[in-house]
């Protein structure tokens, strides 16, 4: 007898291996989650009490946290960018408050940072093969996240805040040479630029958007340097975000009369 | 000097299974699929691997070693301790054949939906006239063996197998970059990048750059740049009024 389609037995829906464990790794796995965790929040606790610090200002030094400082209520005339100071009397607020969202919004949309705090925050995933926590997921799609995609705004303002570093660097390089302080400053600005400069948006503004390199080879030449910083992301990433918080510390202990020493 | 390892090995079909424990002896110089051979030779005879080349070029013998995506022919028993229990299991994000083998046939679903190499209608095939450096970007990409890790270990669609329809995982958005990165491609990428193969749910966590085993830089070469480009066609006003002005061609992508 012929067998026919109805009589066969239906293949079993196939699907994927039915395995409890949240992951089957045996390495430390849960170590880059948490040190991230624990080093960003460390950021987070130092910047917001830096912010409402006032003590930002120790002639020639100018902690990178308020700098640049524009309120002529709340700046000493030696702590504005080129004696400048467009806010008034009227704003008595900390100097940090105008500008810190810049930077700030610079690496929180950075491509770098992302992945550490999907990882370490939202453990979306925590590691690599181990399941996320959450039942749903968009990702970068939708609002508030597909907001990321204005990453290239803020590393224009981030050139800018850059620059002013570097002046602040070079002021204090004029004023005291011989300043530990100054080169703590000299230090950062370097690092934060060089953060800059490597960033993902900076490489594609170059020239990864073009397609024809040889029809554009000093573009093709700046992509090529960016791309070796840029290498090197995570790395400027994370020793930039130290050196522009001990750069800051060390203003404000100087500024607060803590560190006395004479080439401080 | 050889040595008995214990094994631990997920055996099963359509999904339905358990793991299951061997000792088994292991010499200098093998790889776990050396390992999984020995089990179908003296253990388990009817043991399931998908396996070719033995050399890392083929990308067959995807499976996850202790919970972590490898190949198993470029997996040595070196880098584990003796008296280490090896686990063994298909990759997850695939369903299963029977034991190790895994259906993969997503891959070739996303891959059939990306259009092909598109060049100008005016230039004829034996015309094109490339530099090196224009094309040498997107030969990375070329290096891939669809070993399918990349995609298996992709927490979007490992994690919520809803996805599947709406992402085409990091192996064809890579597929999109290097298209799109083609000084000769004409065809438009971006918007499919977005709308159709889900480039937006790519939060760049970087397993795929982690897992594979030909170390294509997957994230910073193929998914950013290309989030970068949809965000030149897409979400940057700056760009589309220059594109405008300038009356640039597709704003500009493809300079």
């Amino acid at each position: 007898m012929t067998q026919t389609a109805a009589d066969s037995p239906a293949p079993a829906r196939r699907q994927r291996a039915q395995i409890k464990e949240r992951t089957l790794r045996t390495d430390q796995w849960w170590r880059y989650p948490l040190v991230t965790f624990i080093i960003f929040t460390a950021f987070l606790v130092y910047a917001t009490w830096a912010i409402f610090d006032n003590s930002f200002f120790a002639a020639p030094y100018h902690a990178p946290f308020a700098s640049p400082c524009l309120a002529e209520a709340v700046c000493p005339e030696d702590a504005r960018l080129f004696g400048w100071a467009p806010l008034g009397d009227w704003y008595t607020w900390p100097p940090g408050l105008l500008i810190l969202g810049l930077p700030a919004g610079f690496r929180f949309t950075c491509y770098y940072y992302r992945k550490a705090y999907y990882r370490g925050f939202w453990l979306s995933p925590p590691a690599c093969a181990v399941n996320e926590p959450h039942s749903k997921y968009t990702g970068e799609s939708r609002f508030p996240l597909i907001l990321q995609n204005i990453h290239r705004y803020f590393f224009y303002a981030a050139i800018v805040i850059g620059l002013i570093l570097a002046y602040d660097a070079v002021k204090a390089l004029i004023e005291k040479p011989g300043g530990i302080g100054t080169w703590v400053l000299i230090g950062n600005a370097i690092l934060i630029n060089l953060y800059t400069l490597s960033c993902h948006s900076c490489r594609h503004i170059t020239a990864g958007r073009l397609n024809h390199f040889s029809k554009h080879p000093v573009r093709y030449r700046a992509w090529g340097f960016v791309s070796k910083l840029n290498a090197k992301h995570q790395e400027l990433a994370l020793i930039s975000m130290f050196s522009v918080m001990g750069a800051d510390l060390y203003v404000r202990l100087v500024a607060k009369g803590i560190l006395t020493f004479t080439f401080a | 000097m050889g040595y008995k390892a214990k094994f631990r090995v997920w055996r099963g079909e359509g999904g339905e299974g358990k793991l299951e424990d061997f000792t088994v002896e292991v010499n200098e110089g093998e790889v776990v699929l050396d390992i999984i051979h020995r089990l179908q030779a003296t253990q388990a005879p009817d043991l399931a691997v998908r396996w070719n080349c033995k050399a890392g070029k083929c990308g067959s013998c995807s499976m996850e070693i202790n919970g972590k995506p490898r190949l198993g022919c470029m997996t040595r028993m070196s880098t584990f301790t003796e008296d280490e229990t090896i686990t063994v299991t298909p990759m997850r994000t695939f369903p299963v054949i029977k034991d190790l083998v895994t259906d993969v046939s997503f891959n070739y679903q996303k891959a059939r939906e990306i259009p092909s190499f598109t060049p100008p209608a005016s230039v004829k095939p034996g015309e094109y006239r490339m530099q090196q450096i224009d094309v040498e970007r997107s030969q990375e990409f070329r290096k891939c063996i669809e070993c399918f890790m990349c995609n298996n270990v992709c927490h979007v669609i490992r994690d919520h197998e809803e996805n599947k329809t709406n992402f085409a995982g990091p192996r064809f958005l890579m597929r999109i970059a290097e298209l799109d990165m083609h000084p000769y491609d004409v065809a438009d990428r971006k918007d499919a990048a977005q709308e159709e193969h889900g480039l937006g749910y790519c939060n760049i966590t970087k397993c795929c750059t982690e897992v594979c085993p030909e170390h294509i830089k997957i994230t910073d070469n193929a998914l950013i740049p290309m989030k970068e480009r949809v965000v030149d066609r897409k979400y940057d006003p700056l760009v589309w009024l220059g594109s405008k002005i300038f009356k640039r061609s597709g704003s500009g992508s493809k300079g």
